[in-house]
């Protein structure tokens, strides 16, 4: 069941169109990502769907209502990027007076432990590290028991274990039933987190699917490498029709192909009693799939 | 209300925690005023100001000092930082209107104009036997007709300022004119007629002339309250079709 839907929306700033036609829907408990480069029109869209920018084409709901319908913002917890407390106003303070603005609040003491902050609560917003701002901002998005929340850039700005810690958080508010939107240009979040993924390219959705139906969409091609233990003849690989290339990087020999390469080589290699050392067989990642997505809407244009 | 009500304890809290600001906005005219009434020439009655004492004329005054430091430098800063910082369009985000927290930024500034305002008054009367006003109800009226004003104008800066730093800096810029034609380096007694008349119409000016008729017992003038409403009115709506959340 969906609860967001967006559709054909469409939003420019004076001459430039930052989204030109984005279509999707989020389904409930869902982890959903938006993935796109930099001014791809992510946080634009994100931000028409938690009612702070109005479309100017295009329409959005959420849980059957506009945007803009006061009644969602204690429904819709969000995290804006680049959103700041006053420099003096401490962790606890925060904590408090936000969760003083919903009707049914989570109980802040148990999420600032959550998101590590319960020896902080003490500390100035000022003096708190941007990792710990970030997670101050991500209880905030969470204080009020959302049935929805959205998270844009959610791990900027953390390290590599505090943005683990955050993943997992995120897991266990889905596992209460909470639907997430994230925003991210992390491949590895996405990949880690997602259920489905909207890839955002120039203002416009160019795939959806689950992270592995992308790569899967997008890797037709297959990559191998090995050092064989004696030379060998490029046109014995290139005879069969499923080998597309072979190159030669000093003795590691790299066959690219498609349908059963794997198979192929190797049993060519062993009817010449070859053997493959270091053989590797590279699979595309989120990685991968996203560039070459990003890439070939930017040869269309 | 009680959302309204934490939010200008807040914001009371967050004043109390900047040191400068605090010792301008809470002790500094009442500091003045100890100082000057310190000076024996300042407690003798002079033929300049109408048999007045140096100290009746400089209570008022101070009074006008604080609603020109909270309202033209301190308020504008805090509220275009908070754009500025996201703090506004964070608030957007939930259940409660940025609005609230504008509003709880301006009775915060009020109620210390207000603390400020009386500890004036107290240490005028305890220390140097500055009369209370004798139009009490009429001193309180041209003291919130003064603060709308001055409160108005420094609205209007922060909507049309884009930072926290430039608020202050125009706030500033505003602050010294204001303060001068309040009369804080020469009392309104003392200045030429016409530049006295100039000053009848800045806010301040209009100010200080209302609080200082209704310390020596009369109501504010029909000029000083019109020319306050007129601030209130002009800078008031200016300010909210201007003002931008984010």
């Amino acid at each position: 069941m969906a609860v967001i839907e967006v559709q054909n929306l469409r939003k420019r700033y004076g001459d430039t169109v930052a989204v030109r036609d984005v279509s999707f829907t989020v389904d409930r408990g869902e982890i959903f990502g938006i993935l796109g480069p930099n001014g791809a029109g992510k946080t634009t869209t994100v931000e028409c769907i938690a009612g702070l920018r109005t479309p100017d084409d295009g329409t959005i709901t959420v849980l059957d209502r506009r945007p803009r319908d006061p009644e969602l913002r204690k429904l819709v917890g969000v995290q804006l990027q680049e959103s700041e407390l006053p420099e003096k106003m401490s962790v606890r303070e925060a904590l408090e007076l936000y969760s003083a603005f919903y009707p049914e609040p989570a109980d802040w003491r148990a999420l600032a432990r959550d998101l590590g902050l319960d020896e902080k609560l003490g500390t100035r917003f000022a003096k708190l590290s941007g990792g710990q701002k970030q997670r101050l901002s991500i209880a905030l998005a969470l204080i009020g028991n959302p049935r929805i929340a959205i998270l844009d850039e959610l791990t900027t700005g953390l390290d590599p274990q505090a943005r683990r810690d955050t993943w997992g958080l995120i897991e266990s508010i889905r596992d209460r039933g909470v639907t997430i939107l994230l925003v991210t240009h992390f491949m590895e979040e996405a990949e880690r987190l997602c259920d489905r993924l909207a890839v955002i390219d120039r203002g416009e959705v160019v795939a959806l699917d689950t992270p592995a139906g992308l790569v899967a969409a997008m890797s037709s091609e297959q990559r191998i490498r090995f050092r064989p233990s004696a030379p060998l003849d490029d046109s014995l690989l290139l005879a069969a029709p499923e080998v597309a290339s072979v190159r030669h990087h000093g003795s590691l020999l790299e066959v690219t192909g498609s349908g059963n390469l794997l198979f192929v080589v190797t049993s060519l290699l062993a009817s010449h009693q070859i053997v493959a050392h270091e053989l590797r067989v590279e699979q595309d990642n989120l990685d991968d799939a996203f560039v070459r997505l990003t890439q070939r809407t930017a040869e269309e244009k | 209300m009680t959302i309204f009500r934490k939010l200008t304890v807040n914001e009371l809290r967050l004043l109390l925690r900047e040191p400068m600001v605090a010792f301008f906005a809470f002790l500094f005219p009442a500091v003045l005023v100890g100082i000057l009434g310190c000076i024996p020439d300042f407690r003798d009655p002079s033929a300049d100001l109408g048999g007045l004492r140096v100290i009746d004329v400089y209570v008022g005054i101070a009074v006008a000092l604080t609603l020109a430091m909270l309202g033209l430098q301190f308020m504008p800063a805090v509220l275009a930082t908070y754009r500025e910082k996201g703090i506004l369009r964070r608030m957007a985000t939930t259940p409660v209107r940025p609005m609230v927290l504008l509003a709880a930024q301006l009775a915060a500034s009020l109620v210390s104009a207000l603390i400020s305002g009386a500890l004036v008054l107290a240490v005028g009367r305890i220390a140097f036997d500055v009369a209370l006003p004798a139009q009490f109800a009429g001193f309180v009226l041209a003291y919130l007709l003064a603060a709308l004003g001055v409160f108005s104008i420094g609205l209007f800066v922060a909507a049309v300022v884009p930072t926290g730093k430039a608020g202050n800096a125009v706030g500033t810029l505003l602050f010294f004119p204001s303060m001068f034609f309040a009369g804080l380096w020469l009392p309104r007694e003392v200045m030429p007629g016409w530049l006295r008349q100039i000053g009848d119409f800045t806010p301040l000016g209009a100010g200080e002339r209302g609080l200082h008729e209704a310390m020596t017992g009369h109501w504010p003038s029909l000029l000083s309250a019109t020319v306050l409403v007129g601030y209130l009115v002009v800078f008031g709506l200016a300010a909210a079709r201007l003002f931008r959340w984010s």
